[in-house]
């Protein structure tokens, strides 16, 4: 049995952000290898829509009582939706990391920029890597 | 007693096991009418406030303190102090943190009224013994580290080090060199990058070699002309003399670059080596630690730093300067110094501290301090050889003043560093410093000091032991430690997800 | 050494269970050539009765507030504090721990540093107040930098009336970070200069003291509109803390942070330090503030309890890119100031403001019907005040001094304009006599 639930039809950053494109939008979040290591989430700094984010750059911050992480956006865009609910419900990201634990949606300014990037084996593989 | 019993008499409010109390906060004790304070007659003509100010300038109450009689307000406060450990209940053993004895005369010395009722800007004809201590203390810390020249002034040691990077980054600019990086090890306390990034400078880390030590390799190939200097400290967090130390300050200082020796880990090296003769060019003290004033609950400290002569120019102002016989012998306030990095505080340091710092030293005379250091290295290595037999050393060899262990080994019982150290509770003892250093993982780090007694090292060390053997046979047991405290394990992450940080009369819960 | 308890028979005993055979031995990962092969050269140790001696001896030269008439504020203030304030700060359990790391036994500080938090924001009108800072100073440039993060911007605008000693350390503070220092004047009456033409759209924080450091009382509603109007922050700075009982809370007038000094809540002034600096801001801006904060929590019996909280700010965590490099709170000060706040409380602490501003006023009526002295600051105050002389200022200061009276603050470094003048801070401890006694001697031409 897998240790992480790492789902099949998302796209994984390095930096532990998952990715998922519905129609013109790219939904992001943390995967699950990212909140179980970080423990209770207790915050999550997130931008205000409108904001543009670059491929590879900081665009928020995950917070759990003793971590801290930046959280790197998986393709460059503008940020069109922003998941509010996690500032008063920030257990949404341990409950739920692919649901409602959702973080940003980025209207991408090119979607060619995800094609060849991790799949659910390569990340399963980088996260093993990392347990060394 | 059961729980259910205990559970009865705490919701009452009454003493739970014996001499334990329930106390609530100040304000839910406040009943209207009570006070705890005598006012002096007034013997001018009283004022209506409004007649002065504008009358929507001024506030005629302050719902939010309390009402109290002096009797509530000390058995309150005497209450809730003993729900704190404290180094005169037993061994406070946190490593890098030094609580050593805080001897009682240095508190009553603190107290003298020529002290304590002095003030910071009454003239220096009228403050000659205040400075006189101030300028001797000055020039005991130059001794004991090898620097030339100390300013007392700032108020912690995390202000000493600011004061430090800020003086290197002083001198480059001076120089017309500005440099971008500072090199600190992977092992360093957090102040250090969060002091280099208040200078503007990019902290470079330093990866700790196998041994736990600094090498030259690590720090050549980094030292470019960007770097303005490294921050080390000596003895390092694992414990261990920085054997390299000189070689590594010729590396840096032939790049041009300076050293910073974070100075908290003092208390091993009294006596025995100086910094400024391992080529340091500016530390901080950390009077709270290696020269046992009391840390107070979180402070006040007190973080002298001292300079070479290179770096003298840039201490901050103002320094206590000996007058000759031609302004009348005595000492004063110097503020002339153009290339200081300025004021650091809003007075001249945490003088107090400075006080029974000066005390100390002269209890303890050169053999004495001497003697510190020894027993306080003497204390971490038996408790070293005697805990290597149940718990991992991740590093080898002799220690200087703590010792680390880490929780390798007992992953097959699901016991972690934070359970031993919450067993230990129960046990009677303050934990060690947990999960720091970041380069061990799940570290306990020991810092037994001197004044600890074999038979207390015994005590402590059957301790850790006994936890040892608990963790294989009853894990359940240290996973929910503490037992016997007022308050179990408290819920940090509820704390963190909805803060809640002052009373407000209806969150009474 | 009465400090250390080895006997040398155990020294030899732990010697040899390590399995070394001297002291040297121990040592030996110290390179030989860096051993100090000598003594150090200090004093020999004195027995406790000798340097209980020596320190009476020095503690015997200095002036002090206990036997001078006192006369002397600007930022430290000789107010009297109450025998139950260090009877509690003398107790070990408070004094000889630690940071509150481990909360099962700790919660005697958490629990003190929660009521702290909840005072200083009633004091102040705002959400939240950290665990306290070094002193006002260092609040003052630490409050200053949480709004260059907070806004983004690089330029702060200060007040002339801030404390000349607040303003250097916000300099050295800052002089890595490229910011800029708008420094504005003071009138005539001795407050700040309207402040809406200073502050523009670059402007991260207007940093105002109140009272001002020569003592006017400020517009503090004023300057938060002239801030705000370009989105910037009101930092208030109070470095007479007993102020707080009488004016309305700065918060209240729409500061976003009010932070100072509260050495005048049953602080010795010890020579300038320890003192204890506070800082207090608005909920949104919780998790830009620097220093410890304890909150509210409960523990695994659902009792409630208190642990730090939001460390993530922290410098242990978040290195070099921490809210502050802090890591201490002044926590046996703090415990000084919420013992004697809830001493003075509801009530009390007003009382008390109210008889420093009626000697304050009583001085300034004397002031002004003795030929010779005056009052170049017309602003009203509250119990600090400028007063001009007939002749130099050091000489009248050692007229006083012979007489018993350390007069106040020689404004000569601070204030040249005002000619010969003197800062005097009338607290509770001055009596009538000793305010008549000083006139009579400051009237005196040189």
């Amino acid at each position: 049995m897998a240790e992480y639930d790492l789902p099949d039809n998302l796209i994984y950053n390095e930096t532990d952000e998952w990715a998922r494109v519905e129609g013109k939008r790219v939904l992001v979040g943390v995967t699950d290898y990212a909140q179980q290591q970080l423990g209770d989430v207790v915050f999550v700094e997130l931008p205000d829509p409108g904001t543009s984010v670059e491929k590879g750059d900081p665009f928020g911050v995950i917070e759990s009582v003793k971590a801290v992480s930046d959280l790197y956006a998986p393709v460059s865009g503008e940020v069109v939706d922003v998941n509010r609910d996690l500032a008063d419900h920030p257990e949404q990201v341990n409950e739920d990391c692919y649901g409602d634990g959702w973080m940003i949606a980025i209207a991408p300014g090119d979607a060619s920029e995800l094609e060849g990037r991790m799949d659910s084996a390569a990340y399963a593989k980088h996260c093993e890597e990392r347990k060394e | 007693m059961s729980n259910s019993q205990r559970t009865g008499i705490e919701a009452l409010g009454h003493a739970t096991r014996g001499l334990a109390w329930e106390e609530p906060l100040l304000f839910e004790r406040s009943r209207p009418g009570a006070v705890g304070y005598s006012q002096d007659p007034l013997d001018v003509p009283a004022v209506e406030a409004s007649d002065v100010l504008p009358a929507d300038w001024l506030r005629d109450d302050i719902p939010e303190l309390p009402e109290l009689s002096e009797v509530e307000v000390v058995r309150h406060f005497t209450r809730i102090s003993t729900w704190n450990y404290a180094v005169d209940l037993g061994l406070y053993p946190l490593g890098s943190c030094t609580m050593k004895y805080n001897p009682k005369l240095n508190e009553q010395v603190a107290r003298l009224p020529g002290f304590a009722a002095s003030h910071p800007m009454q003239p220096a004809a009228l403050s000659q013994g205040m400075l006189e201590l101030m300028a001797r203390l000055e020039t005991f810390l130059a001794e004991i580290s090898g620097m030339d020249r100390v300013s007392l002034q700032p108020a912690a040691g995390a202000q000493g080090e600011l004061a430090g990077i800020m003086m290197i980054r002083a001198y480059h600019e001076h120089r017309g060199d500005r440099r971008s990086q500072v090199l600190i090890p992977d092992s360093a306390h957090g102040t250090n990058p969060a002091s280099a990034a208040l200078n503007g400078y990019e902290c470079v880390p330093v990866p700790t070699g196998p041994d736990g030590m600094l090498h030259p390799e690590a720090v050549a190939e980094r030292m470019t002309p960007e770097v303005a200097g490294l921050m080390i400290t000596n003895p390092n967090t694992l414990g261990l003399f920085e054997q390299h130390i000189a070689r590594l300050c010729e590396i840096v200082h032939a790049g041009g670059g300076l050293i910073y020796c974070d100075g908290a880990n003092l208390n091993a090296m009294l006596g025995v080596t100086r910094p400024g003769d391992q080529g340091v060019d500016v530390m901080h003290f950390n009077l709270h630690k290696t020269f046992s004033t009391p840390h107070g609950g979180g402070g006040p400290g007190s973080g002298p730093v001292g300079v070479k002569n290179i770096l003298a120019p840039f201490l901050p102002t103002p320094l206590v300067r000996k007058t000759g016989e031609d302004e009348g012998a005595g000492y004063r306030l110097d503020y002339e110094l153009p290339l200081s990095i300025g004021r650091l505080h809003g007075n001249l340091g945490n003088v107090a501290m400075l006080v029974r710092a000066f005390a100390y030293i002269r209890s303890l005379g050169p053999d004495g301090l001497r003697r510190c250091a020894e027993m306080a290295v003497l204390n971490a290595n038996y408790l070293k050889t005697r805990l290597a037999k149940s718990f991992h050393v991740p590093y080898e060899g002799r220690v200087m003043h703590e010792c680390v262990l880490s929780d390798q080994g007992l992953e097959d019982t699901g016991v972690t560093t934070l359970d031993v150290a919450k067993r230990l509770i129960d046990y009677g003892y303050h934990p060690p410093t947990i999960y720091f250093p970041l380069v061990v993982h799940g570290a306990l780090m020991i810092e037994p000091t001197e004044s600890e007694s074999l038979e207390g090292l015994d005590r402590f060390a059957e301790a850790l032991l006994a936890i040892a053997r608990e963790a294989r046979e009853d894990p359940a047991l240290l996973h929910g430690a503490p037992h016997y405290t007022p308050r179990s394990r408290l819920d940090e992450t509820r704390a963190a997800r909805r803060p809640v940080l002052r009373w407000q009369p209806d969150s009474s819960s | 050494m009465r400090y250390i308890p080895h006997t040398e028979a155990e020294v030899g005993r732990m010697l040899e269970a390590i399995g070394v055979a001297s002291m040297a031995d121990l040592f030996a990962s110290v390179p030989a050539e860096l051993q100090l092969e000598r003594p150090l050269e200090i004093p020999a140790a004195g027995s406790e009765q000798r340097v209980l001696g020596e320190m009476q001896a020095l503690a015997e030269r200095n002036a002090h507030a206990d036997r001078f008439a006192w006369f002397l504020g600007a930022g430290t203030y000789p107010h009297f504090s109450p025998s139950t304030v260090d009877a509690m700060a003398s107790r070990a359990e408070f004094y000889t721990a630690y940071t509150p790391y481990q909360p099962e036994i700790s919660q005697g500080t958490l629990q003190a540093v929660f009521e702290w938090q909840t005072m200083i924001c009633g004091l102040t009108g705002l959400d939240v107040a950290n665990a306290s800072m070094y002193d006002g100073a260092s609040a003052a440039a630490e409050a200053a930098l949480m709004a260059l993060r907070v806004t983004r911007r690089n330029k702060v605008v200060v007040s002339s009336g801030l404390h000349p000693h607040y303003r250097d350390v916000l300099g050295t503070y800052v002089s890595g970070l490229g910011t800029e220092l708008l420094d504005v004047e003071r009138e005539a009456d001795g407050r700040t200069a309207p402040l809406a033409s200073r502050v523009d759209d670059e402007t991260a924080c207007v940093v105002l003291q109140n009272p001002a450091f020569l003592g006017a009382v400020e517009d503090v509603a004023a300057a938060a509109e002239a801030a705000h109007a370009h989105g910037a922050l009101l930092v208030v700075v109070v470095s007479e803390a007993l102020s707080l009982g009488l004016l309305r809370a700065p918060g209240d007038l729409s500061a976003d942070i009010v932070c100072g000094e509260a050495q005048s809540f049953g602080l010795p002034m010890a020579f300038g330090g320890p003192h204890l600096g506070f800082l207090a801001t608005r909920q949104k801006l919780v998790r830009q503030i620097p220093g410890r904060l304890v909150g509210e929590t409960s523990d695994s019996e659902g009792r409630r309890g208190f642990v730090l909280t939001l460390s993530t700010r922290e410098q242990h965590i978040r290195r070099e890119r921490a809210t502050s490099n802090i890591c201490t709170n002044q926590g046996l000060c703090l415990l000084m100031a919420t013992v004697y706040l809830s001493l003075l409380g509801r009530r009390g602490l007003g009382g008390l403001a109210k008889a420093n501003l009626a000697k304050a006023e009583y001085a300034k009526a004397r002031v002004r019907e003795t030929p010779g002295l005056s009052l170049p600051c017309a602003a009203p105050g509250f119990n600090e005040f400028v007063v001009g002389l007939p002749g130099p200022a050091d000489a009248a200061l050692a007229r006083a001094h012979g007489a018993g009276i350390v007069a106040g603050l020689d404004l000569a470094p601070y204030a040249p304009d005002l000619g010969p003048a003197l800062l005097v801070c009338t607290t509770e401890r001055v009596s009538r006599q000793d305010v008549d006694r000083l006139l009579a001697i400051l009237a005196e031409a040189a």
